[in-house]
């Protein structure tokens, strides 16, 4: 016996005890797809046999399979379920799921089964227990097929027939996961034949008509079509479009998914009873001239599409009217429903067109959803959904999405064939435009509280704990810019590990020998300036914030902090720097060479002073001022005793040493600091070029980013820019190193904060996964800043130097990891949401308690 | 930190004795946070000065095991004064490298200890919170001359201003002990920190140390207010470590910084039972304040029955906490418990648990949002929440020249990102109705001024019975 069973489905093994069915199971079904009531019932009461504990077991029983629906998993139902009682619940839980119900009946012979139970020792039914569920079980056969295993029942009667049978699975007809395409998904055409032909050959598709008059397309190489549905009514040439794509189908150039108008117009070719309204009167007119033989064709090609299909993977869906994530893949009355009609809430509006809910707006499903059924004006991605009907029966055009590309190419229709009941959405109307687009704007808070797993294409899955999602949501709401300028936050940076060389914490060796001992040979090192990070994005017109960024008003772009904030609370300043960025990318002619109409940087932006102004006053003047007067009147008061002979011993020279660290300490700081009255007193230095349109740069090295970027702010006229110096070193290279620190030592003495160092390469995943895209090295000096004046005393500094790093590095990678993925998932043009999440996530992972020093 | 005392009793070296301390051996103290050094720079018979020198050790201030150190974190210091200015440490210097003379004792010279004389105290360097004139307040009616020099944050950058130190002298005629308490005690009030846990033990210190001079002190309630609170410090959390660029402000001293503007006329109360009134005026059961802050509203409309479901919404986390304690939520009776939920939400978000409410009361909240984003606010609140009734209030921004303690051009509060004018909020609101399909009335709030209107103005929106209810 061959028993086929659909992938993913419900199966029930249906029989009494001992009629084999767990040994079936075993055979032909993975342990994990096996869910056994007697498991359960041990599960529940460390007893298997217990039938006190059935109620219980079943609850369980139920609870797992739910889960298992809900994930799409093939699941096998090992109980008796001999009673219809017993199969109601499972039967309905497999509708709620949309899942097909699979019956194997172990009708074996009574005797056969008591005899199986009694050679058990851990069973002890009386032979009555074992007749009776034969008896149900007998009772049951009749009905199955009309309980809900209409299509697939297979009964088995002799231990033989069960031996020799074979378990067949079959994928549903919707899923094609190994179909990868690349497809050109086309939109709602409605007997609008002359522009699908324009489309198609667009988008390269030989046509060529044979002697017969039969149209044959050629697809380009390797590429396949797909259309959305609703061929027919409205349009002028509905057969044309009929024996086309039914063609194309039939030589594998294309598959189709039903429309709603396609499907009907089957139920009036079948003499059903329904009414030729939209436009159904004028398909059945054009199609009166077509033979009946064609007709029932055409008849049978509508009726054998299936509702939608799930390809590539289950990265892509297609369906007429849209798919929801928990209906993808399945099968069931609803889900055709839904593939043919979207989700309706059964009200209408005015024009007496049914309202359509917005599952676009709350999909967050994985797969891309193309579909078609609503006219729109343009199409608009909406949560990694793509609705490409525009309307092109209604004079709009013809849409094709290419994909993987997600390039849109679209023909304009030659005419209006047909007034539609609702005004097509105006093209230069954009609040209506807007109108499509508005669910996705605004954020649910779903997307971001409690625990949140972030998937990233760098490191895994990155984790972030409640307790921080909270720190973060009061922080984004209440300080940062509008989030759809938030497309990336810069990670946190450790320091190398602590040098061991005589009054210093961090030194450049210990950088390169990090790099070293990760596999990396090239480094380079970039001067760290000290000022304040600064996330700049500078748009080519006010025009482009509004269309790529979706900020309203007119502005040239953002610039903002580290934690999300907008970085000057001065909206002039703010402004005039970004021109100024602007004029410096116009002359160095950027926007044409990096092909974009934005740009985002990542930057440092002096002096120091001008976003830690309150720090500077709360925090290191006020330690400056106290230490530098407390000092000095201590040590005169040393020296009056000890010029009166009273032995002070080392105490003195103590305090001496610690003013005068205290005097570099003051030093240190001022040097960050300068007054700024107008622009002309900022500095900007970019040191990342992050992204452009539809490019993110991490696949370019440092160097790439450091000479671009240079050259950049050679085009500054009023110096706001400023270019960064740096050098490549050689980490197995002793010259290379040697000369590298040297440069390091100049650089701190003449004041720097220190140096970054960075593996030449943006992104290196070393043997253990990914390694620290950069560490600082931070000079002598600076450090006063973050350890305190007096750190450098050996005294102070000994005890210093044991500090962890593993947090501070395991940090900086998920931030980083998380940042990669904000940039990537934004020019890759998801949904708002998906970049939120990542950014909101670095805003978390920022909230985590860490040493603040490193 | 330096403490020098000076008497020109004579003889002066007597002072020896009372501090129990040689004048001509420099003496040396450890302590838990470091060192204490005693030595006298001038000894002779005329005048003698006793310093007392602390060290403390800066890198052990940090690292010390706190158990609550993880969460300290963010407000630990690293680039601190503790080490260089007076402070509670100091106190606890006195009290155990003078302990004797702080208690009045002295085996030597008993009738000494007894005895005013001339002495005098020099700190380099107090930090006073309040200024000279504070230090004046708590010193001059105790019968000391006071003089003080104060610090520029930073000479090279005289914008940034002046520093809270002082390098102060007192001088007084009275007893050494008394001198050491009202040092002992004055000091941590000025500086207005303590380094350690604020317990019961501290009711105690104050009320031994300061029994006979306290009760007197016509500062006597700010400086116990002083030397007893500081409990604040644990009710920092990570938050604080995202919002280092913010002034190094607690919400408390902002929040008395807006009531301290608007006083008076105690504006809060009467905007409450204003919106409380139209709550209930509106004839809603289930109710929604959105931005709840510490559940001053809610606790209001706790008391009304007509309020079947109470719901406080706050994007601050600790907020939320202090609200559940002020309404002693763990001690409410179930039945009281089961009307109230709080719960953590943000008005930029679009959020499902705000659906099918009555009311919604929005008190004191939109001038909070960053204007660009208002538009969000709206969609989320009337758009998705979509209450029948939402009641709205914020400040007018024409009443501002009526208050005395704000000065022209500031806003009320450091938070707010903009204040209306009566008709900036009545056009936005307009707008909102027509957008949304609402109606709306609007009310002033508190006593109205000729030409400025009320301090508060209170819009009272209701949703139009168009059938265009989401089913």
């Amino acid at each position: 016996m061959l028993i086929k069973i659909p992938e993913p489905s419900l199966i029930l093994l249906i029989g009494p005890s001992g009629a084999g069915k767990s040994t079936f199971a075993h055979k032909h079904f993975k342990p994990t797809e096996i869910l056994s009531s007697d498991f359960c019932r041990g599960l529940v009461s460390d007893d298997e046999t217990d039938q006190a504990a059935t109620k219980d077991a079943f609850e369980v029983l139920h609870f797992i399979a739910a889960k298992r629906l809900a994930a799409g998993k093939l699941t096998v139902i090992d109980a008796t379920n001999v009673q219809v009682e017993a199969r109601k619940p499972l039967i309905a839980l497999a509708r709620e799921y949309h899942y097909l119900t699979v019956a194997i009946v172990f009708n074996m012979p009574t005797k056969l089964c008591q005899e199986r139970n009694e050679a058990r020792p851990d069973r002890n039914f009386k032979p009555h227990v074992i007749r009776q569920q034969s008896q149900q079980l007998r009772r049951s056969l009749r009905n199955l097929k009309r309980e809900g295993f209409r299509n697939f029942l297979y009964v088995t009667s002799t231990p033989e027939t069960v031996e020799s049978a074979r378990v067949e699975r079959q994928p549903l007809w919707v899923n094609r996961p190994d179909e990868h395409g690349p497809f050109d998904i086309i939109g709602d055409i409605h007997g609008c034949f002359d522009e699908l032909i324009e489309l198609l050959k667009a988008l390269g598709y030989e046509i060529s008509t044979q002697l017969d008059g039969e149209t044959v397309v050629e697809p380009p190489q390797g590429r396949k079509a797909i259309f959305v549905g609703d061929f027919v009514d409205r349009g002028p040439k509905v057969p044309e479009v009929l024996r086309l794509v039914r063609q194309m189908q039939k030589t594998n150039a294309a598959l189709c998914v039903p429309g709603n108008h396609d499907v009907k117009l089957v139920r009036a070719l079948r003499g059903r009873n329904v009414k030729p309204t939209h436009g159904l009167a004028e398909s059945l007119a054009q199609l009166e001239k077509e033979s009946t033989e064609f007709k029932t064709q055409i008849a049978e090609f509508l009726d054998s599409l299936v509702s939608h299909y799930v390809l590539d993977n289950g990265n892509l869906v297609v369906a007429h009217a849209g798919m929801k994530a928990e209906l993808q893949g399945r099968a069931s009355g609803r889900v055709r429903e839904f593939a043919l009609y979207g989700e309706t809430t059964g009200e209408t509006d005015e024009f007496g067109l049914p309202i359509r809910g917005n599952w676009a707006d709350e999909y967050r499903g994985t797969a891309t959803v193309v579909y078609g059924h609503t006219p729109v004006a343009e199409p608009q991605w909406i949560n990694r959904t793509l609705n490409i009907d525009t309307g092109c029966v209604f004079g709009g055009k013809l849409t094709a999405l290419r994909y993987p590309e997600k390039e849109l190419v679209s023909v304009p229709a030659h005419q209006t064939y047909y007034q539609p009941i609702k005004p097509l959405l105006d093209k230069a109307d954009e609040r209506s435009s807007a109108k499509t687009h508005q669910y996705s704007d605004v954020l649910n808070i779903d997307d971001v509280l409690g625990k949140r797993v972030i998937n990233t294409r760098l490191h895994h899955n990155v984790t972030i704990r409640e307790e921080n999602t909270i720190n973060a949501l009061e922080v984004m709401s209440r300080f940062a810019v509008n989030p759809k300028w938030l497309i990336y936050l810069p990670p946190t940076m450790s320091p190398t590990e602590t040098t061991k060389i005589p009054g210093l914490l961090e030194h450049p060796t210990e950088a390169f020998t990090y790099y070293r001992k990760q596999g990396v040979s090239k480094v380079i090192w970039e001067e760290k300036h000290m000022g304040s990070r600064a996330v700049v994005i500078v748009c080519r017109e006010p025009e482009t914030a509004k269309k790529r960024f979706g900020i309203a008003g007119d502005t040239l772009g953002i610039c903002y902090t580290r934690t999300g904030r907008r970085f000057f609370e001065d909206t002039a300043i703010e402004t005039e720097l970004l021109k100024q960025v602007k004029e410096t990318i116009d002359k160095a002619n950027y926007w044409e060479i990096l092909n974009t109409d934005w740009i985002c940087l990542d930057c440092e932006l002096m002096p120091w002073s001008v976003k830690a102004q309150e720090l500077l006053r709360q925090q290191y003047a006020p330690v400056g001022t106290s230490a530098s007067v407390a000092l000095e009147e201590a040590a005169t008061a040393l020296e009056t005793a000890a010029e009166r002979g009273v032995e002070v011993g080392v105490i003195l020279n103590d305090y001496r040493q610690r003013a005068a660290a205290v005097t570099e300490y003051i030093k240190a700081y001022q040097q960050y600091c300068w007054r700024v009255q107008s622009i002309t007193d900022l500095k900007l230095a970019p040191f990342h070029l992050l992204a452009t349109e539809g490019t993110v740069y991490f696949d370019k090295n440092h160097l790439w980013h450091m000479e671009t970027l240079s050259k950049l702010c050679q085009n500054s006229d009023n110096n706001l820019l400023f270019a960064t110096s740096y050098g490549v070193v050689d980490v197995t290279d002793d010259t290379s190193q040697t000369e590298a620190i040297r440069q390091w030592e100049e650089l701190t003495e003449q004041g720097a904060e220190g140096t970054v160092v960075k593996s030449l390469d943006f992104i290196v995943q070393g043997k253990r996964g990914l390694i620290q895209p950069a560490v600082k090295c931070r000079g002598r000096e600076y450090l006063r800043i973050i350890y305190g004046p007096e750190y450098t005393l050996s005294q102070n500094l000994d005890r210093l130097r044991s500090r962890g790093l593993s947090h501070k590095r395991s940090l900086a990678l998920r931030e980083f990891a998380l940042g990669v993925e904000a940039l990537e998932r934004f020019v890759h043009r998801e949904p708002l949401s998906h970049v939120h999440e990542c950014v909101f996530g670095i805003l978390s992972l920022e909230s985590e308690a860490v040493d603040p020093r490193l | 930190m330096l403490l020098k005392i000076s008497t020109t009793y004579a003889p002066a070296t007597d002072l020896g004795y009372l501090l129990h301390k040689h004048p001509e051996r420099m003496q040396s103290f450890a302590l838990t946070f470091g060192k204490a050094h005693v030595f006298y720079p001038e000894a002779h018979a005329e005048k003698c000065t006793a310093a007392l020198l602390l060290d403390v050790d800066s890198v052990a201030l940090v690292r010390r095991p706190h158990g609550r150190s993880a969460e300290n974190f963010a407000l630990a210091q690293y680039v601190s004064d503790r080490p260089y200015v007076a402070s509670s440490f100091l106190s606890v210097a006195i009290a155990r490298v003078f302990s004797s003379a702080l208690s009045g004792k002295c085996k030597d010279r008993p009738q000494l200890a007894e005895t005013a004389i001339p002495l005098k105290a020099e700190l380099s360097i107090l930090p006073c919170r309040g200024g000279e004139k504070l230090l004046r307040r708590l010193f001059e009616p105790l019968g000391y001359t006071v003089a003080a020099a104060q610090y520029m944050l930073d000479p090279q950058f005289p914008d940034w201003g002046q520093s809270r130190y002082f390098t102060v002298t007192l001088e007084n005629t009275c007893r050494l002990s008394e001198l050491l308490t009202h040092l002992y005690i004055l000091i941590p009030v000025l500086d207005d920190e303590k380094h350690y846990w604020v317990g019961d033990a501290e009711i105690e210190k104050l009320s031994r140390h300061g029994e006979d001079w306290l009760t007197e002190h016509p500062e006597q309630e700010s400086i116990v207010r002083r030397y007893l609170k500081h409990q604040r410090h644990l009710t920092h959390d990570a938050l604080a470590r995202l919002r280092e660029e913010d002034a190094q402000e607690t919400d408390e001293t902002v929040q008395v910084e807006e009531a301290q503007v608007e006083e008076r006329m105690h504006l809060n109360e009467i905007r409450l039972a204003t919106v409380t009134a139209a709550l209930k005026q509106s004839g809603a059961k289930r109710v929604l304040d959105l931005g709840c802050g510490e559940g001053k509203l809610i606790r209001k409309l706790l008391t009304e029955k007509q309020f079947e479901e109470i719901v406080g919404i706050d994007v601050s986390h600790r907020a939320l906490k202090i609200a559940q304690e002020r309404l002693h939520y763990d001690r409410l009776p179930e039945k009281q418990k089961k009307r109230i939920h709080l719960f953590q939400g943000s008005l930029g978000y679009r959020d499902k648990r705000l659906a099918g409410y009555d009311a919604a009361a929005v008190v004191e909240v939109i001038e909070h949002l960053d204007l660009p984003r208002l538009a969000t606010f709206e969609r989320v609140l009337f758009e998705f929440a979509c209450p029948q009734t939402v009641v709205l209030t914020t400040p007018n921004i024409e009443y501002n020249v009526k208050f005395e303690n704000l000065q022209a051009q500031n806003l009320r509060h450091k938070d707010h990102r903009f204040e209306w004018t009566r008709d900036e909020f009545q056009s936005w609101a307009i707008e909102v109705t027509e957008r949304f399909g609402y109606t709306v009335v609007f009310h002033p709030i508190g006593p109205e001024a000729e030409n400025v209107g009320s301090p508060t103005q209170m819009a009272i929106f209701t949703l139009e019975d168009s059938g265009r209810q989401i089913t």
